[in-house]
Parts: structure tokens; C-alpha cells; sequence
């Protein structure tokens, strides 16, 4: 079977090509909700942890994000996946989606917490001082002093983050939902010819991170030419 | 004004601050001198709660600040400038939001009046045309003199200078020293840890000499420089006056 063929036969036939394309919405659905959500989480963890570190507040808070980066960072995303899935939503009537969604978002969160927190403990401790000796409270340096700066120094290494989380997102086909990965198997199984689906598959993946990586440099460079001014 | 009953400080296991009682009045510029790792910065630390004292009682304008509530401490904190060695700007600011942020943020004035006051300040320091420039393109004076515009933004009562001028390249200390005189013309009560013993002579009211944790000696500078008695700082004073 010829080339023309067998993409006619993988892709055009029965319309295959819709697999990929649903799929590759759903990873993307996937990949956004669990970066914001991870974001979102990785934030307060550093926050908290930070605190802790700085003033010795917070200490509850801080042992229970300490527990939780280590189960997180300690365990396979796949395991922690099937675990959300098939045990803490068990009972639950849930969209697949979602659980995926909570799954990588919750898994993100913990290596974010750590870039931020590295951000913010890179800051020299002066400018914590500067603040305070200005009279703002620690709340009021962290947020106009501390974090901007921190965040600047974390966004090349957060927008890697997220494009780790896109690839990781491949094995959310192990609680049956229809990403990309799974497209391209699901057209494998049908057709009974792995070459290529599989490898659309990779191009695609592929084409999204080279895309992701070339705006993280373009990011990284503006940063870095603000530096210079 | 500030009024330091057996102040200690420890860190762990190593007694910085063994036992201080100093009273320092409105108006007065108190420079304090010593040899390193004698206590001086951490004693000038204290005295806005940057440390936290493990025994002894600061009184400012007669409350001690030590039993204040974090809340309290901030605003007490408002009315004493600092000054610190590194400069300690704000590096994703420019000039004019380093002087602008702290008064704006509190609420103590408009965005349009800091600009003025920012304005006024930059002035006052001799760098009217770097508003708009970040700290990065200043040199280590320029720096520092914007460091004191932005303490002064605030309308402190009294200036907390911990080694002002020994981060600097020696041609840019000058413009620093010229500045803090100024202040000291106008009347701002001052407490200087510094090394420059010029500077102690000219424009200090009382020089303060730490060594071990202590103030072994304390008198009017032409006294202080020409009659010492204590014979660590008579050791001291013919190692740095050469």
C-alpha cells in the first residue's frame, strides 16, 4: 500500500482525521485548565512556604504543603491520575475531563510551588528591609516589592512548566479519555497500521512545544533586554 | 526622642548587644563608631524593630516600640528612615515609584502629590533629571542619595544610617557625606554607623564608641577624637586615625 493510500485509509476514511482533531482539543482543554489551576496552586504553596521561611509563621500551613510536594513530587502523574479517578472520585458522576483537569492541575501545582518559591527566596533579603523599614507590612512588600521581581526571574522557568504539562497530559488515555495520544491509537486500532497515526501524533505534539519554546525565548529576551535598560 | 533601657540582643548563642542604655534627643546627630563585629549595626537595627531585642525596653516618644503589635510596629517604622549600605533599591522601579511607593501605598499621600513631593526630593538631592531612569544606570552615589530622598519621602523623625558609604567607590563618598551634612543642617535627627571619622567630627552632636557589645565611651566629638580614655578606643582611634 502506497503512501496516498494509506493516509486516505488512516486519515480521510470514516473520518479518522476527526480523531485527532477532538483529541487535540481535549489535550489543549486539558492542558490550559490544569496550567491555570497548577498556577493557581503553586502560587499559594510558595506563598505560604515563603512565609514560613521569613517570619516563622504559618507552620500548620507549611507542614501540610511540605507533606503534599513531597506525595506529589514522590509519585508517577499516571498513578495520581488513576487515583483521583477510580478512588477519590469513585462514587462521583464525573466528567472525565475534569478529573484530568484536577489530576495534572494538582501534580502542576507542586513544581510550580517550588520554581516560585525559589523566585522569591532568590530576591536579596535587603529589599524585603527596604520595604519594611518604609513602613509596609509584609503582605504590602511581598506585593508591590518582592514578587514582581521574583516573578520576572520564574516566567521562563513557568512557561517551561507548561510546556511539560502539555506532553504529560498524553497519558490521560489511561482513564479513557479521547486526548490526542489517544486519537492516534484509537486510528491504530482501527486500521491496524501503526506508523502513521502515531507519528501525526508526535509531529503535532512536536510542532506545539517547538511554538511554546520559540515564544519562551522571545519572552526570556525581552526580559533580559529590560535588564539592559 | 529614643530612649534604649538594657537592650541585648543575641543571636543563638553569640551575645551581640550585652547591655545598652542611650538616650539620643531631638535634633541630636548620633554617629557611632567600632571596630567590626562590635555591635554597632545590629544596635542601630534595633532601634526600628529590623531586630528584634531579646531583653531591654526602646522607648520612642515614650512608648516602648519593643510590646508594640506588628500593626504598631509599621507605623512607628513610617517615622524612622533607614538607610542601608547596599542601597537596597527597588530594581523594578524607576526613581521616581522608589520614593513615590511607600508614602502612596499607605495612604499618607496622593499619587499626585508623592510626584511632587518626589520632584522636590530629587531636588533636594541634586538628581532633578533621573525621575524616569531605573537604579540600574545610577553609580553607588547616585544610589545612595536616592535611597535617602526615598527615606525622606516619608517625613521621618529621625534617619537610621547603617554604613552609608561603605559600599562605595572612595570618589562618590564625598557627594553622600555632602548630603547627610545638609540633612544635619536642617535639623533631622540622625544616627550614623559609619567609619568616616571626618564625618564624625564635623557634623556629629555626640560620637559613640561600641566594642564586645557595649558603649565603652561616649562624648562631644572634639573631646571624643582629642581626650580618649577608654584604652580600647585609644587602640582603636591610632589604628584609624593614621
Amino acid at each position: 500500500m502506497g503512501f496516498i493510500d494509506s493516509f486516505k485509509q488512516n486519515f480521510i476514511e470514516a473520518d479518522r482525521w476527526k480523531y485527532l482533531w477532538d483529541g487535540l482539543l481535549t489535550t489543549l482543554e486539558i492542558t490550559g485548565a490544569a496550567v491555570l489551576l497548577g498556577l493557581f496552586l503553586g502560587f499559594i504553596i510558595a506563598i505560604v512556604r515563603c512565609t514560613y521561611l521569613k517570619t516563622g509563621k504559618m507552620k500548620l500551613a507549611n507542614i501540610l504543603c511540605r507533606i503534599y510536594l513531597t506525595v506529589i513530587r514522590g509519585t508517577p502523574v499516571v498513578v495520581q491520575l488513576l487515583i483521583i479517578y477510580f478512588v477519590v472520585f469513585a462514587s462521583v458522576n464525573i466528567s472525565k475531563t475534569f478529573v484530568a483537569i484536577i489530576a495534572f492541575g494538582i501534580n502542576s501545582g507542586a513544581y510550580v510551588a517550588e520554581i516560585v518559591r525559589g523566585g522569591i527566596m532568590s530576591i536579596d533579603n535587603g529589599q524585603i528591609e527596604a520595604g519594611r523599614s518604609l513602613g509596609l507590612n509584609y503582605r504590602q512588600t511581598m506585593t508591590y516589592i518582592i514578587m514582581p521581581q521574583a516573578l520576572k526571574t520564574v516566567l521562563p522557568a513557568l512557561a517551561n512548566e507548561c510546556i511539560v504539562l502539555l506532553k504529560e497530559t498524553s497519558v490521560a488515555g489511561y482513564i479513557a479519555i479521547a486526548d490526542l495520544t489517544k486519537g492516534g491509537d484509537i486510528i491504530r486500532s482501527q486500521t491496524f497500521s501503526p506508523f502513521l497515526p502515531l507519528l501525526s501524533v508526535a509531529a503535532i505534539y512536536l510542532v506545539m512545544v517547538m511554538f511554546l519554546t520559540f515564544l519562551v525565548g522571545k519572552l526570556e529576551r525581552r526580559l533580559s533586554a529590560n535588564d539592559r535598560r | 526622642m529614643i530612649d534604649v533601657k538594657g537592650l541585648k540582643k543575641s543571636f543563638g548563642e553569640i551575645d551581640v548587644l550585652k547591655g545598652i542604655d542611650e538616650h539620643i534627643e531631638k535634633g541630636e546627630k548620633v554617629v557611632i563608631i567600632g571596630p567590626s563585629g562590635s555591635g554597632k549595626s545590629t544596635f542601630l537595627r534595633c532601634l526600628n524593630l529590623m531586630e528584634k531585642p531579646t531583653a531591654g525596653e526602646i522607648l520612642f516618644e515614650g512608648k516602648d516600640i519593643t510590646k508594640l503589635h506588628e500593626k504598631e510596629i509599621d507605623r512607628v517604622r513610617q517615622r524612622m528612615g533607614m538607610v542601608f549600605q547596599h542601597f537596597n533599591l527597588f530594581p523594578h522601579l524607576t526613581i521616581r515609584k522608589n520614593i513615590t511607593l511607600a508614602p502612596v501605598k499607605l495612604g499618607l499621600m496622593t499619587k499626585e502629590e508623592a510626584d511632587v513631593k518626589a520632584e522636590e526630593l530629587l531636588k533636594r538631592v541634586g538628581l532633578p533629571d533621573k525621575a524616569d531612569e531605573y537604579p540600574t544606570r545610577l553609580s553607588g552615589g547616585q544610589k545612595q542619595r536616592i535611597a535617602i530622598a526615598r527615606a525622606l519621602a516619608m517625613n521621618p523623625e529621625v534617619i537610621l544610617f547603617d554604613e552609608p558609604t561603605s559600599a562605595l567607590d572612595p570618589e562618590m563618598v564625598g557627594e553622600v557625606l555632602e548630603l547627610m551634612k545638609q540633612l544635619a543642617d536642617a535639623g533631622m535627627t540622625m544616627v550614623v554607623v559609619t567609619h568616616e571619622m571626618g564625618f564624625a567630627r564635623e557634623v556629629a552632636s555626640r560620637v559613640l564608641f561600641m566594642a564586645d557589645g557595649y558603649v565603652m565611651e561616649q562624648n562631644t566629638p572634639k573631646e571624643f577624637f582629642e581626650n580618649p580614655q577608654n584604652p580600647r578606643l585609644k587602640e582603636f582611634l591610632s589604628k584609624v586615625l593614621v
